[in-house]
Order: structure tokens, then sequence, then C-alpha cells
């Protein structure tokens, strides 16, 4: 009885062979792309760290001889990157605002946190507590105005208020959409469509230079809150969309259940409606917190003194001016980190919670 | 009075009327103050401005354009250098992100990495750094003097130069038409149903169409091309400057490379949920029946992942056109920034914002439009399974 063989294992080259080059036109692509990521990849890593200077003695002189890039503008003006125009002495009270920021936006991420009450209450402490570290005045503290701020702490300050005003405003207009007395959700309609048509410059813009015109003298505010309530507008006519959607996908089962129950309408938005809306609707908010934080950098046009302009600032001295290709590329590291880490969470989450629904 | 309160019907009214009442409080107490202002600052409201000469210039158009022109007119070429420079843009962020989403829904792991590292690297990065960052690049370039050359262009601070055809422009825009009837023609020619001969015989056909096509730009080639002058006028060096060609100005590279690079990396990820959207059972189905993998893509796979990823696509477009605004920062004399500078020269805060907000909801509404127009022109008629 002649023995039969098993078939030969494939060896890890040919493993390789079938995963990547199975046919000529696959191999040729997967030449192709092989070659441009390690070309790309040697490109970068040599730029950026094997002939780079990380000198630190705070001269562009160690700059002039390196052929990749040029580090020590970052050693040398990190302070203005981050800070901005805050005095010397108290940067440390920004920079510990900063913190907090990361603290509250880590804290808000924990499951433990998604009630109503605890997330306005990180954020609303957090806000405060930010507030008061940078603008003083208080227990001790010197007294620093708004126009002394700058660099990332102006750009998280922007992104949070934003976040804090825009949020609660988002919700409201979605409830006022969804209104039955047509009159109320007609014109809310008009309003959230009218800011989502608009770019966010021009409305930026607008608040920062129109609306003194309309207003009298005594509740103009200063520009930063302007700007941020503009600001707060257009994040919030987005969120209201992505907050009526997840109010959508509630069956309307759940709010007549409630309704027979005898809960007022309070009771019914704030205990059946809201937590089920925005547990659908998680996904698309927080992509909508990411894009708000990347247009935080938009307020450079109205004349604010965030990470972009102390970045231009940075490389704005004679002795710096050529290194703007690296401090470029270090602000779009810090954003890279925010927004990248935040999107990849959202995904997760994503993930996580299609999977409950199976 | 009391028991009118609680009536339903009362109360719903009254509501109404109080929340439609402030907001109208709100809008005339602005409107008023706002008038009062221009009183003071002695600044005549309406849009008589409109019909005065600015004493400003504008740094590109594409039509003459001087200091002398009236408001109305930079407006419009205001408008003109958006569109322009959105659809330039917008063309390119769909080719980039055609390939880059491609490459992510391949079955190739190698260019699937690729895509994915294009993807995260760019989509996180704020359009407006990498605008400032491009137009930071392409300022620093060499004085041209000397310019980086290669295939008759020519790269240096002041912008690119490009050969440029010496053909007027009436006949330029004859032979674009032509261009595109050249591919249109056989392809309507392919579908139309009035045509006695059936479609798989219509090859002779088509390509004479094509062949007449191309055959009348020719012709407006030679007719309508400058005379005593070389077909192409390639930009060369003279002194310290360069002369000839088609110039093509940092702002507006960098506007469109940052354009063409973010919104690709969108786009690409709209292409890939485009394809993810595909029902397997359809790729099964078209494997089985003996399709070869092109004819599956083709046939199958690109017109129903077209048909699911065009309303997002949409939406994407909308936002590149708005993204245009952009151009302030470099100094890009698009419509917002003719809004800016009017306030700015008239003083006309409210008519000028008036119009900016009237030629947005203008423009995102007639897009909106148009691809509601394509949506249902290929939606899948009837009640398909497709998934």
């Amino acid at each position: 009885m002649a023995s039969v063989l098993a078939p030969p294992r494939p060896g890890p080259l040919d493993s390789l062979r079938r995963r990547f080059f199975p046919t000529p036109p696959q191999a040729l692509v997967s030449a192709v792309s092989l070659t441009l990521l390690l070309w790309l990849g040697w490109k970068v890593l040599d730029w950026a760290l094997f002939s780079a200077t990380f000198d630190t003695s705070g001269t562009a002189d160690a700059c002039r001889a390196a052929t990749g890039a040029c580090w020590s503008v970052i050693a040398a003006r990190w302070r203005i990157l981050f800070f901005g125009l805050y005095p010397y002495e108290e940067q440390w009270r920004s920079a510990l605002a900063c913190v907090i920021v990361v603290a509250m936006t880590v804290l808000s991420c924990i499951p433990s946190f998604w009630t109503g009450r605890r997330i306005a209450l990180v954020w609303g402490v957090g806000t405060a507590l930010f507030y008061v570290l940078m603008k003083g005045g208080v227990l001790g503290l010197p007294y620093i105005g708004e126009e002394q701020w700058g660099g990332l702490a102006l750009t998280l300050f922007i992104f949070v208020t934003t976040c804090l005003i825009g949020f609660p405003l988002a919700i409201c207009l979605a409830l006022l959409r969804r209104s039955e007395l047509p009159w109320i959700s007609r014109t809310t309609g008009i309003i959230i469509d009218a800011v989502r048509s608009l770019p966010l410059i021009s409305i930026l813009f607008m608040f920062a230079i129109v609306v003194p015109f309309m207003l009298p003298g005594w509740l103009q505010g200063d520009k930063l809150y302007r700007v941020i309530v503009g600001s707060a507008l257009f994040f919030a006519a987005y969120q209201a969309e992505i907050v009526r959607g997840g109010m959508q996908g509630v069956p309307t089962g759940q709010d007549e259940a409630a309704m027979s129950l005898g809960l007022n309408y309070w009771q019914r938005i704030g205990r059946i409606l809201l937590p089920q809306a925005m547990r659908n609707a998680l996904p698309a908010t927080i992509n909508q917190f990411v894009i708000a934080f990347k247009e935080t950098s938009l307020v450079i046009i109205v004349g604010f003194f965030e990470i972009l302009a102390s970045g231009n600032a940075a490389f704005g001295t004679a002795e710096w001016r050529s290194a703007y290709v690296e401090v470029y590329v270090f602000i779009a590291f810090i954003y890279f980190t925010f927004v990248y880490s935040l999107s990849r969470y959202g995904a997760f989450l994503e993930r996580r919670l299609s999977v409950g629904d199976r | 009075m009391e028991r009118l309160l609680r009536n339903q019907k009362v109360r719903n009214a009254l509501l109404q009327i109080l929340f439609v009442g402030a907001l109208a409080l709100l809008v005339i107490g602005g409107a008023l103050v706002a008038r009062q202002n221009l009183i003071d600052q002695r600044i005549v409201s309406g849009f008589d401005f409109l019909y005065k000469s600015t004493g400003w210039d504008m740094n590109f158009s594409l039509f003459p354009v001087s200091s002398r022109d009236p408001y109305w007119w930079f407006f419009l070429n205001g408008i003109v250098n958006t569109l322009f420079l959105g659809s330039f843009g917008l063309v390119l962020a769909t080719m980039i992100g055609a390939v880059v989403g491609l490459a992510r829904t391949s079955t190739n792991e190698l260019a699937q990495l690729l895509g994915r590292a294009y993807v995260d690297f760019f989509r996180n990065i704020p359009l407006i750094l990498q605008v400032i960052f491009w137009y930071a690049v392409l300022t620093r370039l060499p004085p041209p003097r000397n310019a980086l050359e290669g295939a008759g262009f020519l790269l240096s601070n002041r912008g690119l130069y490009a050969p440029f055809p010496n053909i007027g422009v009436a006949a330029l825009l004859v032979i674009a038409a032509a261009l595109v009837a050249a591919v249109a023609l056989p392809v309507w020619l392919g579908r139309t149903g009035r045509l006695s001969t059936p479609p798989d015989k219509r090859l002779p056909l088509k390509l004479c169409a094509a062949a007449a096509a191309l055959l009348c730009a020719l012709a407006a080639v030679l007719l309508g091309r400058l005379p005593d002058a070389p077909l192409l006028d390639m930009p060369g060096l003279q002194g310290l400057n360069v002369r000839g060609g088609m110039r093509v100005s940092p702002e507006f590279m960098a506007l469109l490379v940052a354009m063409g690079i973010y919104g690709g990396a969108y786009i690409a990820e709209i292409v890939r949920g485009g394809f993810k959207a595909v029902g397997r059972g359809q790729v099964e189905a078209a494997q089985s029946l003996g399709l070869s993998p092109w004819r599956i893509f083709s046939l199958v796979r690109l017109p129903l992942a077209l048909r699911a990823m065009l309303p997002i696509l949409a939406n994407q477009y909308i936002w590149l056109i708005k993204a245009t605004t952009m151009g302030i920062v470099v100094g890009f004399t698009d419509f917002f920034m003719i809004t800016a500078l009017t306030i700015n020269h008239s003083g006309q805060t409210l008519e000028a914002i008036f119009i900016l907000m009237a030629g947005f909801l203008l423009i995102n509404m007639s897009l909106a439009a148009l691809f509601n127009r394509i949506n249902r022109a290929i939606a899948l008629k009837g009640n398909q399974v497709r998934a």
C-alpha cells in the first residue's frame, strides 16, 4: 500500500512569497510599496535623528554644520512655543494648567465618568482651576491678563472653553430642533444650517470684528471670549446635528413607556432620551472633538498668539530664521499626539460599542 | 387668565411667540446698535459702496482687475478665485484620495500599510499648519537666478513658471470643450438607447466621434495660435526675473498642495468606506459567474462603492470649498479675503458680511443640489437586496 505523503509544509520564505509576491502584478505593487516605505523611512529617520543636531547651547552654530534637523531651536525656544508671552517666572502656572487639561481629557475617556453630573463636574472644576491658575489675582498668584496668554496654553484654553460652552448649547439646539412646536424647530433649524454653511474662519472673524459693532460697549467683553463664543457656536451647530442623529436612533417606544410611567418632560429627556442618544452619538461626538481641537489653530487669523503664531515667533529671530521646518514639524507633532490619540480612542470605542450591540 | 395659561394650545403659542420674539429682539437690537455706531463713524449704510472704486488691488485674479475698479467687480473676482482654487483643490484631492483609498482597500498588505500611514499622518495635522508650512517652503526656494529647472518648468521663490500655449483665450475654451467631448461622446454613444445599432457594434462610431472631436481641437490650435510666436511660450531667465510662460504664485501653490494632501487623506477614508460597504455576496456572485478580477472591480465593486460614497463625498467637497478661506493666512485674494479687505478699507461691515454669507450659502446650496441630482440619477432603482 502506497504511503500518502503529507503536503510539504511551507517554509517561512515560502509563506512570505505567497503573502507579498503571489502574482507578478502583486509582486510589482509590493516591490514599489516596499521601496517607497524604506526610502521614506530612511529619509525621515536620517533627517530627524541620525544627521540631526541636539545641541542645547542655545545658539545656532551647531546647526550650520548639521545636514539634518536642527532641534537646537526647540531647546532654545520651547518656552515661547508652549507659553507665548506669559511672564517668565510664572510659566510654571501655564505648564500646570496644560497638565490639568490633559488630565481632564484622560478622565473623561474613562467610562465610569460618563454620567452627565460627573462629566460636568470634571470639566467645570478643571476649567475653573485652569482659569484661576492662568489669570491669578487670588491666593497670592500675581494677576496676568488674557492678552499675555499664549502658546499651547492658549490653544488648550480655547479648545476647552469651546467644548464647555458648545456641548450644552448643542444639546439645547438639538432639543429645540426636535421640538413639536413648528416655529421653534424651524427657527432653530435655520440658525443651525446658516452656521453650518459658513466657514469657521468667517465666523471667528465676525465675532472678533463685526459683533462689537452690534453690541453696546458694556456687553462686548474681551475679544478672546467673543471668539470663544463664536467657535462654541460653530461647534454646537455641528454637534447638535450629531446629537439629533443619536436621538433619532432611540426607539419611540422608550419615550412612550416613560410617558406612561408618568415622567415629566425633563425626566424623560434627562433620564431616558439623552443617555441613549449620547451612547448612539458617541463615536461621532469624539470625531467632532478631534475636529474642534484641530480647528482651534484657526484663531491665528484673528490675531491670537496661539501655538502656531508662537511657532512663527520662535523662528522669527535672525539666528533661527532657517529652522522653520523644525518648528513646524514640532508643532505638527504636538497636534498629532493629541489628535491621533483621541481619534484612536474613538475608533476603539466604536468597536467596543458595536460589539455590545450584537 | 390662569385658565388661559393652563390651556395647552395657548401655552404653545405663547412659547413660540416668546422664542421667536426674543430672537427677533436680539437681531433688531443688534441692528439698531450697529446703525448708531455707523452713524457715529459717518459710514453710509446700504449697498451703494459696491459701485465705488476700491483703491486697493488684488494679487491674483483671472480677469483684469485694477484699483480703479468698483467693489462689485472685486467681489465677483473673489468668488471666481474661490471657485477656481476650490475646483483645482477638489480634483487634486480626489485623485490623491482615489489612489490612497484604493491602496487601503487592496489585498496587498504593504500597499495597505503605505495608505494607512499617509491617512494617519496627514489627517491629524491641522490644514492651516500644512498651508503655512508649504508656503514657508515655497517662499524660501532659491531666487529666480538659481531657479530649479526641469522639463521647461522653473521653480523659484517667485512661484512656478510653466510653459503655456500661445493661443487666444477663446480658442483655449474651444479646445477644452473639444477635449471633454472627445471623452464624453464615446461614453454617451455607448449608453444611449436612441441608436438602432446594438451597443456592442458601436465601436467604429465611437472612434469616429472621438476623432472628430480631436480634429476640432487641432483646428482650434492652428486657427487660434497667436501669429509670429512659437506654439509654446517657454519661461526663461531674463536678467533677474523670469519672463514668459504662465506663473503659478506660491500662495496658490501652497493652498493647492495643502488642500490636495489634506483633502486627499479624508477622501481616501471615504473611498475605503465606500468599498467596505459593498456586500461580500455581490463580489462572490460575480466571482461565481466567472468574471475576471478587473471586471469584478469595474462592473460590480466600483459602481456600488461609488453610490455608497457619493453623499459623504458631497459633504467633503463642500467642506473643501469652505477651506479655501485659508487663503487669508498666505494672502491669496479669495472671496473671504476680499470681504475682510472691504471691511478694513470701506467700513461697510454689515453689508460685506451679508454678501459673504449669501455667497457661501449660494455656493453650498448649488453644490448640494448638484450632488443630489447626481445621487438621484445613479441611485439603484427598485428594492434589490444589497447586502
